[in-house]
């Protein structure tokens, strides 16, 4: 699934803070929870024509699933994948819970402002996913469900959401093939669910590596015949670019 | 939860029947009650919200379940705007589950999910992207379609993860009603999917009530 085994480039984002890059098709972002106990908040855009973004309800509804891992792809709203999961050591991401915003992170950890903290101050999914959405002109009506990477929220019969704790560990680790080029926007703010009694505050290791050519055997592609239609309409997308 | 309304039709400040395949467009006020009526049964009412004085504020699917602690929706779900406020509230529901999740049909998901020659095969979407922009003093774009609730659809969860979509539990008269907590612009598209078991592939027409 990668062309090689060192990584392109390596990088380390802290706890509560934001980040973002374009991701060319035919490479791998690897996303590690470096001391567990991670979450890592994500949107995708076509930076061709950012109209084009990460759709939940299509994700999940194609593929029958409440819960994102290894052999699922990533939909955009126009029926193409943006990604696929090409390795998970966890079985359950979240991509239905939202993200936290300024009153529920001073609700729950209270208000913690640059000038007292300097950058350990408490910054929260919303305002971090808008400060990196301004960087390519969009704004609050671009904003719509994210991922929850290596954060697991389970329901019961009567659909009762519950957070589970102590999910992710030091390590584990999330491969995705990009199949467009896609602007992914990060947070490693605190999953909207979390109730650690302090601001939970954990970094994100990320690694990029070229990918090994999808195959038509290619496990993503024929996972589901929605996800071999979503990898047609997606090379036909890019049929006329070498 | 199942809960009738005291509200009698004959005493509605509004009535508008809605054919399978419209969009509906309307300001609902602060304390109004709109009511969404299943005329013949088992049909999708794709709906979103928008705060009617900024529709950059609009119902957002994750917050609503998130701050409900619940993925279906029902008589007492509040349903919470993407700036966590609250938008309306159901106070009446004669089905007992609605489903946020599972989205609205599109020209692209029915490639998707049906076949990749039922792209031109009238959707929901179009049903919206029609109505923003027959309507330019909103000021709306494709940027403001977004996650929907879809009245009288089920859509379960499984503890397992799975999500499945089931026969509807709506039936002909069943009803769902809201009653307002801001000025907000109901947009609803009355589902034209003719790929999906759940409404026998036959799309029926619902009807929408308010009272003042
Ligand atoms: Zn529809």
């Amino acid at each position: 699934m990668l062309q090689s085994a060192a990584p392109l480039y390596d990088d380390l984002i802290p706890g509560g803070s934001h980040w973002s890059f374009i991701m060319r098709r035919g490479h791998v972002l690897r996303l590690i929870d470096e001391t567990g106990g991670a979450n890592v908040g994500m949107l995708m855009y076509n930076p061709e024509n950012p109209l084009e973004r990460y759709n939940m309800p299509d994700t999940l509804k194609n593929q029958h699933t409440f819960l994102l891992t290894k052999g699922h792809v990533l939909l955009s709203d126009m029926g193409r994948v943006f990604a696929s999961i090409i390795r998970d050591d966890l079985g359950w991401h979240d991509t239905v819970s939202g993200t936290c915003n300024a009153d529920q992170v001073e609700k729950r950890w209270g208000k913690k402002t640059y000038q007292e903290a300097h950058n350990h101050y408490h910054r929260n999914g919303f305002s971090s996913f808008l400060n990196e959405l301004a960087k390519y002109g969009l704004g609050k009506k671009d904003l719509t469900a994210n991922l929850n990477w290596f954060s697991k929220v389970k329901t019961d019969d009567d659909g009762n959401m519950a957070y589970v704790s102590d999910h992710s560990y030091a390590g584990a680790t999330v491969d995705l093939r990009f199949e467009m080029d896609t602007i992914v926007v990060l947070h490693t703010c605190p999953h909207p669910l979390n109730t650690t009694p302090d601001y939970p505050r954990h970094p994100l290791r990320y690694q990029l590596f070229k990918a090994a050519p999808v195959t038509d055997a290619d496990p993503c592609k024929i996972s589901s015949p929605e996800a071999t239609r979503a990898f047609a309409n997606t090379a036909l997308y890019h049929m006329m670019q070498s | 939860m199942i809960k009738e309304s005291e509200l009698k039709p004959e005493n509605a400040s509004f009535r508008e029947t809605v054919p399978a395949g419209d969009y509906f467009l309307k300001v609902v006020k602060a304390g109004e009650t709109v009511r969404i009526l299943d005329l013949e049964g088992n049909q999708a009412a794709d709906t979103l919200f928008y705060n009617a004085h900024n529709p950059t504020e609009r119902y957002s699917a994750v917050d609503t379940i998130r701050e409900q602690g619940n993925v279906y929706l029902t008589a007492g779900s509040k349903l919470m705007s993407s700036e966590n406020n609250v938008m309306l509230e159901i106070t009446a529901d004669t089905c007992g589950r609605h489903d946020t999740l599972g989205g609205a049909c599109a020209a692209e998901s029915n490639t998707t999910r049906y076949a990749l020659e039922k792209k031109c095969m009238h959707a929901c979407r179009d049903s919206w992207l029609v109505a923003v922009t027959e309507h330019e003093e909103l000021g709306m774009t494709k940027r403001d379609i977004t996650h929907n609730i879809n009245f009288f659809m089920n859509v379960p969860v499984t503890a397992d993860g799975g999500l499945t979509f089931a026969d509807g539990i709506s039936d002909a008269g069943k009803y769902v009603e809201l009653k307002a907590a801001m000025d907000v612009l109901v947009m609803i598209s009355n589902c034209p999917q003719l790929n999906n078991p759940c409404n026998a592939y036959n799309p029926t027409p619902i009807e929408v009530l308010v009272w003042s």
